[in-house]
Parts: structure tokens; sequence; C-alpha cells
């Protein structure tokens, strides 16, 4: 047991990184899961292959990208090639393992939304919008989710459904014939859901050391499932800790430079 | 090879269909402020990652719809003047016809290609294709799969900024070069910035290169991306990313800031000198 006490984002962060097995061949989305499939690399998962969608394929960051596109990315690459060559023959094309996504919105089938909040003509919040999410969802072999868990993100009822999880849940999914078998797990800072193996709702199954379960129940729009042998996560270790600060550190620092 | 003022005034028309295109790195900064400075009007515009240049250029109301994928400010948050468009209608209305990355790549793709659409295995189960006429779906004549089909994309004019040329025209660029070349191939004219002019190329075979005969016009703007990048000149501003939000999220401080910098300067190299005369004021 570590005695340095941890944020909850930092387990989120962790949590997620575990999730990421060395040597998969991971598509990152930017912010959280680049953050986490950056730390497996320097922990556990050195053999893991990280895509961006800018097209860097094994990119090897010493500091997190700002953008999709850093500098960074290219350099430490494998080989960096064009947009359509990394969505059509790499993603379209079978050959990656995980796809790793943010959302602004899930639902109970784990179908994320990252376009707007209200209506889409009149938003009260207008997002990004997809991005690569859609086809990473579709064609990844499976996908992992990290978000915050808040009833703002954790919905009844999306808003837009921006990228396929398991629909409506049971087999309803298979009606797409994706390639991929979609969310696998979501990681939260405040615990691990897992989509039910017939349903394919999202359950509970880990939850973070010190949360109390009422505070995840309450921080999820829908009457969540809670497994009945409910794991708790494993806290950070020491090196986990370490390697992540200081490679949160050596981000804030390269991304303060300039003007 | 011209002035980036007088390829700007000669190719890009009110009412155009223009994309400025550029994946993080290379983004055509200088060009988008040559269309501010020159006022253009009713352009729609199109780019798969819309960022800061297409903020700037749709708060200063030249545009009249946006065609994209992604838009937001990479790792730093909304495009204010984007969503101030889109909500409000300031400063004046803006449709949007919204894409998936792989959605665009693919139109861009059939453009360059001369391909009446262009298909790939995507938008599936999403919501995408209710706002989106665009995006419809066609059976495979092999395997009956259920696949999506785009139309191409084929703007007036294309904008991009590349590494270097030499004295023929001929551009090379490096690093993420996103979708920059489909971009130029499926475009009526095409308008690079370069960081510099070189006697020989020196580009290895297979190298990302526009003979001179697909571009329109290739101009010098030393800096041209900034604050993006250039891979081999100089990196990415991420400060000035950051910094960006808190100008963009007033219309005022955005009006007084582009009427500073961008419409009360005479090119790329007064802005500059411009900026960093308020920096070190700071």
């Amino acid at each position: 047991m570590p005695d340095t006490p941890y944020t909850a984002d930092e387990m989120m962060t962790i949590a997620a990184a575990r999730m990421l097995r060395n040597g998969a061949v991971c598509f990152v989305g930017i912010g959280l899961p680049s953050a986490a499939a950056n730390l497996a690399r320097l922990t556990h998962a050195p053999e893991v292959v990280l895509i961006y969608e800018s097209g860097t394929i094994g990119s090897k960051p010493d500091v997190l990208p700002l953008s999709i596109g850093d500098g960074e990315l290219a350099e430490t690459a494998d080989a960096v090639v064009s947009s359509v060559e990394i969505f059509s023959y790499w993603l379209q094309g079978g050959r990656i393992d995980v796809g790793f996504l943010g959302a602004a919105q899930i639902d109970r089938f784990a179908n994320i939304n990252t376009t707007v909040i209200g209506d889409y003509k009149t938003p009260s919040t207008r997002l990004p919008g997809a991005g690569g999410a859609p086809e990473i969802a579709a064609s990844s072999g499976e996908v992992l989710i990290t978000l915050r868990q808040t009833r703002r993100a954790f919905v009844e009822k999306l808003d837009f459904v921006t990228s396929t999880g398991h629909l409506d849940g049971g087999n309803s999914r298979e009606q797409f014939h994706f390639p991929g078998k979609g969310p696998t797990a979501v990681i939260t800072d405040l615990g691990i859901l897992t989509p039910d193996p017939v349903t394919k709702e999202l359950t509970l199954t880990s939850i973070h050391p010190g949360v109390p379960l009422e505070k995840v129940i309450e921080a999820t729009g829908w009457p969540l499932k809670v497994a009945p042998e409910l794991r708790t996560t494993a806290p950070p270790t020491e090196n986990e800790l370490r390697v992540l600060r200081d490679l949160q550190a050596r981000t804030a620092r390269a991304h303060a430079d300039g003007l | 090879m011209l002035q980036l003022s007088e390829a700007i005034r000669q190719h890009v028309h009110d009412g155009d269909v223009v994309a400025l295109e550029g994946f993080t790195h290379l983004i055509p900064f200088a060009a988008g402020h040559e269309i501010i400075r020159q006022g253009k009007r009713g352009l729609t515009l199109i780019r798969m990652t819309p960022d800061v240049i297409y903020d700037q250029i749709i708060g200063s109301g030249c545009a009249k719809k946006l065609i994209f994928s992604w838009g937001g400010n990479p790792g730093v948050g909304s495009l204010h003047r984007l969503r101030d468009a889109v909500e409000k209608g300031w400063p004046q209305p803006l449709v949007i016809e919204e894409h998936s990355h792989a959605g665009m790549v693919t139109a861009y793709a059939a453009g360059a290609a001369h391909l009446p659409f262009g298909t790939l295995r995507g938008y599936l189960g999403t919501d995408l294709p209710k706002h989106n006429s665009n995006i419809r779906f066609i059976e495979c004549p092999f395997t009956g799969e259920r696949l999506a089909a785009v139309p191409p994309i084929r703007p007036d004019v294309t904008i991009v900024h590349a590494q270097r040329a030499d004295r023929r025209g001929n551009v090379l660029m490096w690093g993420v070069v996103g979708v920059q070349k489909e971009a130029i191939l499926a475009a009526k004219r095409a308008i690079v910035t370069v960081e510099e002019f070189v006697d020989r190329l020196e580009a290895p075979p297979n190298s990302v290169v526009l003979p001179s005969w697909i571009v329109s016009a290739v101009c010098q703007v030393k800096g041209g991306a900034f604050p993006s990048y250039a891979q081999g000149y100089y990196k990415r501003n991420n400060a000035f990313y950051k910094q960006w939000d808190k100008i963009a999220v007033d219309r005022d401080t955005f009006k007084s800031w582009i009427e500073r910098h961008v419409t009360g300067t005479k090119d790329f190299d007064g802005f500059r000198r411009s900026l960093n005369q308020e920096a070190e004021r700071a």
C-alpha cells in the first residue's frame, strides 16, 4: 500500500493505463486516453504501439501532446502516413486492437456523444464533434472509454449518438456487422464499468479505493447495475504515481514555452 | 510565384468554396489572415479540423458555411467564435455540414480521383446521417454489405502551407501531411505558402511533392504556419493556442485583437511584429 496520497484523476488514469496490454496496437484519442496510453507505455506496456489520428504510427512522446498532431508525435513515430491512409488502410483495414476514446456523454450501453448538448439545431453546448471516433468505435478490435463520472456525463439518453457502443444492448450491435466488438470497459474517476456479457448494460465491476458506492450510484444518470462481486481497484503503486507525475510535470513545462 | 496578397486576390473570390487544410501541422495561418484582411465574404469553408484560424475567419464574418469533422482548439477547449456563430448567429449565421474524419478523407479522396462518390465502412448507428443529407448508404454490388457513401469534396480553391519549394515552384512537405495532397488534387485552384525557396528540392523518391503544374500560386511566407508548426523549422506554439481561448471568448476582445493584429497590419510579418510588441509591453 502506498503512503502517497493520490487524486481521483490519477486513479482514473492509472486504472485506464492498466487496461492496455503490452504489445497492443492502440488508436489513441487526445486528452485522458492519451495520458493513460502513454502511462501504460512508460510502465507495464513498453511494446504498446500508439497510433494517433494525425497519422503517426508507433509514437513514443516524451511529453503528452496538447493536440493530436503535435510535432513530438511525428518525431518519435515509426512511420507517419497521410489522413487517407490512417483511416482507410490502418483503421478500416483492421490493424487496430484497441480504440481508446474519451466522451462528453455516455449512456448505459456505452454509446457516446462528443457532438452537442441539447438540440442539434439549437444546442446549449456545441462540442467539437466526431473526429475519428465513429469509425474507431466501429473498426477497432475493442474499445476502451475513459471519462469522469458525473450525472451530466452518464445520462439516461444521449443528446446525440456520435459513436456506436452496444446500441440498445443485447445483440443489437450485431445488425451492423462491425469488425470490432465494441466497448469492453469504461474507466472513470470512481470505478470501472464493464458491459454485462448478455444485456451489454454497463455494470460497475470495480470501485476505486475509498469511494463510497452511493457516490458512484449518484453520479450515474440511470439506475446503475452493480456486480454482485464488486472488486476494489488496486490503489496506484508508488511507481505508477511517480511515472505519471513526472510525465505531467514534463508536459506542463513543455506547453508553457512559447510566445 | 506571387505575393500572398496577390495570390489571395486572384484566386479566392467571394462565395467560393475554400479548403485551408492541415492536421495541426502546417496550418496556413498567413493565408487565412490575408482572407480576413481582404474582407472576403460568403465563403464555404472546408476543413477536417477547423481550429484557431477558422475561428478567426468565422469570427471576422467571412464565412456562411462550414464543412468539417472536428471543430475545437485541441487540448484547450471550444472554438468560441465558431460556437457563437452556430449558437447565436454572430457575426452572421453559419450553416454547418458535419462529418467524421473517415468520411471527410473519403470525400477528399473521391474529389482527387474525380469520382461521383466515395465509400467507407462508417457512420452506421450514429446520428450524423440524420443531420447531413450528404451521408447516404449503399449496398456493395459484390457482397451486399451496407456501406456509407459521401459525395466528393471539390473546393474552388485549396490552400496549404509546406516546408519548401524549388525555384520552379515544385513543393515539398513532410511530417504530419494530413489530407493536403488530396485537397490540392481535388481543387480547381491551389495556393501553397512555403517556409523557403531552395535551389534544389532534394526530395527523396516517394516524398510528398506537389509538382508546380498542379499548383496555381506558390508564395514564400516564412513562419506562415505560426502558431501551428513546420516540422524541421519551428515548433507548435502551444502557449498561443491556450492564450487564444481568452481572446476568443469575448466578442469585443476578439474584434480588437483582429483589428490590432490582422486587419491593422499589412502582412504576416506585420502581424508577428505586432504580436511581439504587445508581448514586450506586457
